[in-house]
């Protein structure tokens, strides 16, 4: 539904043309080289009996954009929450194959998935700040993890990467479900890099948002790539061709089709799925 | 409608229509029926307690009064709430109600440290640990144990608490033999009591809670103990905290259990393997038929009811206004 919609209204030639004329921009960076900080290989995933990702392989670039898209139900979110294993709290979901963060992989038994999660940050489609002030909001990541030495100055710092610090600096107390959505979802991001991740997880963070609130979400993700790696699912493809260095689509069945510099799937896709996909034909 | 075909239905009311409406206010005045006698019911006891209260106090009823009787004050207030002897049958009768409202106090006090400890950590346990299947099986024994008749609780006690639990422990570590009855053994089985209403209620506050929020903390590298602690605890305060005050509540209120369990000797003690009595056991112990109506000890029994429906009250104003306080802060 969502996915179809956002593609299927516009003309399929013109939203090709200004996907190719946006990402233009970012194709140098894109094609730059660039370590690997994420691996996976051949990740299988069920849930009970269902089978939600076929054989993916992928590698996710260090400090660069990546984008994943596809239609509803393709498996991108649920990829993505294995990035840091937020699949483990449903109890019928099961993970196979592996995926390596900094060549050592995840699902090894002695990986512990609060540690990772302390590497690989996550922001969440509906933004889902604490019910406390904006300041223990930021703070709390950096509490639960023994980070309290200058607690304020962290707060500040991370409050500014996330474009938020100039609304908010005089009413750090006052609660955190008191800002507009857009501003929430800011916190939220604000939370996540508090603690200084290497890896920062967006699942849909804009689709809750207004126009004006998604464009602020994508100059900042533009701004987190240069310290952090992100990671985003969107079901937004003019978006994904406006921020990512990198896309992999996904469709229907789970199956990863394809994944290459963004300018390349957008302008020259190698499958012809995918290229009805982008431009509108199916989804 | 089919007289309106031509034009479509119309939204004037056809003949149908009004017997709905009819019957639609015949069905309101029947529900309102009902709720109507809960209120009336509630002000009646009010009342009952009042007028008996007074008759303690003033030795007439207000009923009496008002028919020509007068008051004459024959227990002081001051008698009443500070006095230290409770014993209004005796042949030397006192009106001090401290004693049993120290009883009650103290078992509630006790029964407080059972169940709250004990009802939150299951709550916390079945809502944020526990497997399905432990979930499962835990559950419905807790609405067993909610469900047992608060007389076989009594039973328990005085069969195996006090005997088998409590009278060794008082026997050797302290050198006290134990009676039938004990303070003790009345804040444990009431606590034992009112474990499900904590846990029951402040589960279902905790799964109240938005799984965005435990998901958020979960990222940030939160374990299952600190998103328990600082993200599903706070947000469930105000559930929580509710039933607290039910299950506090109920310990005030609680009769046949404490009755058998704490026996019906009214005295102020710090010794746990004593026996005392509470508010409801005197009334249990009047109303076994020995006291003629109209008597000041029958009298009595409404007076204390009177105090103990007042302490429930308060009880549920102070939770009336807890909940207004965090529901502001928590949305």
């Amino acid at each position: 539904m969502t996915s179809a919609d956002d593609s299927g209204t516009a003309d399929p030639v013109g939203s090709t043309e200004s996907v190719v004329d946006t990402s233009s921009g970012l194709s140098d960076r894109a094609t730059t080289r660039s370590d690997t900080i994420v691996e996976a290989k051949g990740v299988d995933v069920f849930y009970g009996e269902d089978q939600a990702l076929q054989d993916i392989s992928m590698e996710i670039p260090e400090k660069q954009v990546t984008a994943m898209i596809g239609p509803s139900g393709c498996g991108k979110s649920t990829f993505l929450r294995c990035i840091n294993r937020m699949n483990d709290q449903i109890d019928v979901c099961r993970v196979d194959g592996e995926i390596e963060f900094r060549g050592k992989n995840i699902y090894d038994d002695d990986v512990d998935p609060v540690v990772l999660r302390r590497r690989i940050g996550m922001v969440f489609q509906q933004p889902n700040p604490f019910p406390k002030s904006i300041y223990d909001n930021v703070a709390y990541g950096l509490k639960i993890q023994g980070k309290t030495e200058d607690m304020d100055q962290k707060v500040e710092n991370a409050l500014k990467g996330a474009a938020l610090w100039d609304e908010v600096k005089d009413k750090l107390h006052t609660s955190g479900l008191d800002l507009s959505g857009g501003q929430q979802q800011r916190l939220c991001i604000a939370r996540a890099i508090a603690v200084d991740p290497q890896v920062i997880l967006m699942d849909e963070p804009a689709s809750a948002l207004d126009p004006i609130a998604t464009a602020q979400i994508e100059d900042l993700i533009e701004e987190l790539s240069r310290d952090f790696t992100v990671v985003i699912v969107t079901h937004n493809m003019q978006q994904a061709a406006r921020i990512s260095d990198k896309t992999a689509v996904f469709l229907t069945g789970g199956e990863l089709v394809e994944f290459d510099d963004t300018n390349r799937i957008f302008e020259n896709p190698q499958s012809q799925r995918v290229e009805d996909y982008i431009t509108g034909k199916f989804g | 409608m089919s007289t309106e075909t031509d034009q479509g239905p119309g939204i004037t009311s056809g003949t149908g229509a009004k017997a709905d409406q009819k019957a639609n206010r015949r069905a309101r005045r029947v529900l309102f029926g009902c709720a109507a006698i809960t209120v009336l019911t509630t002000l009646s006891i009010f009342f009952v307690l009042i007028d008996n209260a007074a008759s303690y106090f003033f030795g007439a009823r207000i009923t009496e009064v008002l028919v020509g009787g007068s008051f004459e004050q024959t227990i002081t207030f001051t008698e009443f709430f500070t006095g230290t002897r409770w014993a209004p049958d005796h042949s030397t009768p006192a009106h001090g109600i401290l004693p049993i409202a120290f009883g009650t106090i103290a078992i509630t006090v006790g029964a407080a440290f059972v169940s709250i400890p004990i009802g939150t950590a299951t709550a916390l346990y079945l809502s944020e640990y526990s497997s399905k299947s432990v979930r499962s099986k835990l559950k419905p024994t807790l609405e067993v144990l909610a469900g047992i008749p608060t007389i076989v609780y009594g039973y328990f006690a005085i069969s195996f608490i006090n005997p088998v639990m409590l009278g060794p422990i008082a026997e050797s570590l302290f050198g006290i033999s134990i009676g039938r009855y004990s303070m003790l053994s009345g804040m444990i089985v009431v606590g034992i009591m009112t474990i499900p209403m904590v846990s029951s209620i402040s589960e279902d506050a905790m799964q109240a809670v938005p799984d965005d929020l435990r998901n958020g903390a979960y990222a940030l590298g939160a374990t299952k103990f600190d998103v328990s602690l600082n993200v599903v605890i706070p947000a469930a305060v105000s559930g929580i905290f509710a039933s607290y005050i039910l299950a506090v509540s109920r310990a005030i209120g609680e009769t046949m259990a404490v009755t058998l369990a704490a026996g019906f000797n009214a005295n102020i003690t710090a010794n746990p393997f004593s026996e005392i009595m509470t508010m409801t056991a005197y009334m249990v112990s009047m109303a076994r038929g020995t006291s003629a109506v109209g008597t000041v000890e029958y009298q009595s029994l409404f007076a204390v009811g009177l105090v103990l429906f007042l302490m429930t009250l308060v009880m549920n104003l102070m939770n009336d206004w807890f909940k207004r306080r965090f529901q502001e802060e928590y949305r």
